[in-house]
């Protein structure tokens, strides 16, 4: 459903993505995983339209995005958990998930099925529920990750590309929002980008996976074989080294 | 008896023109939460407010609802222009650069006005008469009475439109993380365009309920400018309650400053307590101090 073919993607002078390649098929969950810098970000927000590509291609369910605005590839059913969560602190999470819906509300058809997208997220994540007349800037990481993840589903995209949702999170919750990620694409046939430092989880969930490095996509393959691939074990999963931090 | 007579009308008029200067304050705020920037034509839209009204009213005799509303429509299609000509195509200006623009623009919108309505000061006739009413031992004129209603539902208005429409959260969104937003399928420079239209419409509107008491010529914005700046400075660049106290302590302030000290000092009021404030406390007096947790 979305292939990437060969972008390049700068940030000012730096040269952050060179000849990038991907594809994802329906329903699939697909992890990307690397270093630092790596440019996994960078990848999820020329795909968002945030840093627009500079060449290549990017085609969405037949329909080339790569020079689309944000909004227009949000309308066509890829929404972004950003990086660090970003949610909109001095609103209530309920307002949150609202703007989620942003472009639903356009419609009256639409406007109706955002309550029921509402449960949806709610049964998903009930702490919100809880929560939901607070201050999206009084919730935890966790809380907020959900939220983050909350307020993308709002969209009800076909596609929904994560980066590092595990980010800064306790192992136990991290577990939790991965559970969460597996049901979407089992239950709601979600198709998933996954960035994660978490790498090990992530192939673990992952149907397949890329490995990303300075830019360039130096592997791929099914998930599985990237576990167990030599390289991928010494450089992301850290090999030879005991796993008392991974349960 | 005749020293607190006086105290109601100083406090009276303080408060009438703090209203204004609080919405003037609103303008700014407004458009600083959407791009960061300060808008220094701000006081224009004030100025065009009262001059096109008065310019319809007066000299091409329309009835008063009809020329205050195309005074507005004007005022806001300048203030869209103003977006779409000097601010949009500088995307990725700095703030700083942007902020000259807007005083760039300033001066010439206002030499445009003094172009073609020239340099004399007029009167805008008040809305319901010269008449004032006695209540509690003060004399009001009805002018202020309107220029209070029309600040609270303009306050209120927003207050709505900011909390409660979908549109008003997209914008406060926005003016959080506009990145964020627009991953949701915002769109930024929308929200931006829209932020020029609510201040220069609210701008207008304060110029036009003014007028008639402090008169009105092509020059006017440069110092309603400055005054709304100072109370949004006091009320922390925010579009809220803030911004409301702090132009009616202004108002206030400057109004019992000029009845006991002296009227030459009114406006060196203002800026002793704009400067003040920015060295002393320059996150404003109403800022609230919010609880992040990361």
């Amino acid at each position: 459903m979305l292939k990437i073919k060969n972008i390049n993607t700068y940030y000012g002078q730096v040269h952050a993505l060179k000849n990038v390649s991907l594809h994802l098929l329906e329903g699939e969950i697909v992890t990307l995983i690397g270093a630092n810098g790596a440019g996994k970000t960078t990848l999820l927000n020329s795909l968002s339209g945030i840093v627009p590509s500079k060449s290549g291609e990017i085609i969405f369910a037949g329909v080339p995005i790569s020079s689309l605005a944000p909004s227009r590839i949000v309308k066509l059913g890829i929404s972004q958990v950003p990086e660090g969560r970003q949610v909109f602190k001095p609103l209530s999470v309920e307002d949150n998930l609202e703007l989620g819906a942003y472009l639903h509300y356009r419609t009256a058809a639409g406007r109706a099925e955002v309550k029921k997208t509402g449960d949806m997220v709610y049964a998903l994540f009930p702490i919100l529920w809880e929560r939901r007349k607070q201050l999206a800037g009084t919730l935890s990481g966790g809380e907020q990750q959900m939220l983050s993840i909350g307020r993308a589903l709002m969209a009800k995209p076909k596609l929904l590309l994560l980066d590092e949702p595990s980010m800064g999170l306790a192992p136990m919750i991290t577990q939790e929002i991965f559970k969460v990620i597996e049901s979407l694409s089992q239950e709601k046939k979600t198709t998933v980008l996954l960035v994660e430092q978490n790498a090990r989880a992530a192939l673990k969930m992952a149907n397949r996976g890329y490995v990303l490095e300075t830019g360039k996509m130096i592997l791929e393959g099914a998930a599985a074989e990237l576990l167990e691939n030599n390289d991928v074990q010494r450089a992301y999963l850290g090999k030879d080294k005991k796993e008392i931090w991974e349960r | 008896m005749d020293n607190s007579r006086q105290l109601i009308q100083y406090v009276l008029s303080g408060l009438s023109n703090g209203a204004i200067y609080a919405l003037i304050g609103f303008g700014f705020a407004i458009i600083y939460n959407a791009t960061g920037i300060i808008n220094f034509a701000q006081g224009e839209f004030v100025m065009l407010g009262g001059m096109l009204t008065l310019f319809f009213l007066v000299f091409l005799n329309f009835p008063l609802v009809p020329s205050i509303v195309l005074a507005i429509l004007i005022s806001t299609a300048v203030g869209i222009a103003f977006e779409r000509l000097a601010i949009r195509p500088l995307k990725n200006a700095n703030p700083l650069s942007l902020v000259i623009i807007t005083i760039g623009a300033s001066i010439l919108i206002r030499g445009i006005a003094m172009l073609v309505w020239g340099k004399d000061t007029h009167a805008l006739p008040a809305f319901s008469g010269n008449e004032p009413l006695h209540i509690a031992g003060a004399t009001i004129m009805p002018q202020h009475l309107w220029i209070f209603s029309i600040t609270v539902l303009i306050i209120a208005a927003n207050k709505l439109f900011f909390n409660y429409s979908i549109i008003g959260k997209a914008m406060r969104a926005c003016a959080y993380n506009s990145q964020a937003a627009s991953l949701v399928g915002i769109n930024v420079k929308t929200m931006v365009l829209l932020s020029f239209v609510i201040s220069s419409a609210i701008g207008s509107m304060a110029g036009i309920i003014i007028a008639p008491l402090t008169m009105t010529s092509y020059d006017v914005g440069i110092m309603l400018g400055l005054k709304g700046f100072c109370a949004v400075i006091i009320g922390g660049m925010s579009s809220g309650l803030g911004t409301v106290m702090g132009g009616l302590l202004l108002g206030l302030l400057e109004s019992l400053g000029a009845g006991y000290i002296s009227a030459s000092y009114k406006d060196a009021i203002a800026f002793i307590i704009l400067l003040l404030i920015l060295f002393i406390r320059p996150e404003g007096l109403f800022a609230k101090k919010e609880t992040e947790r990361v």
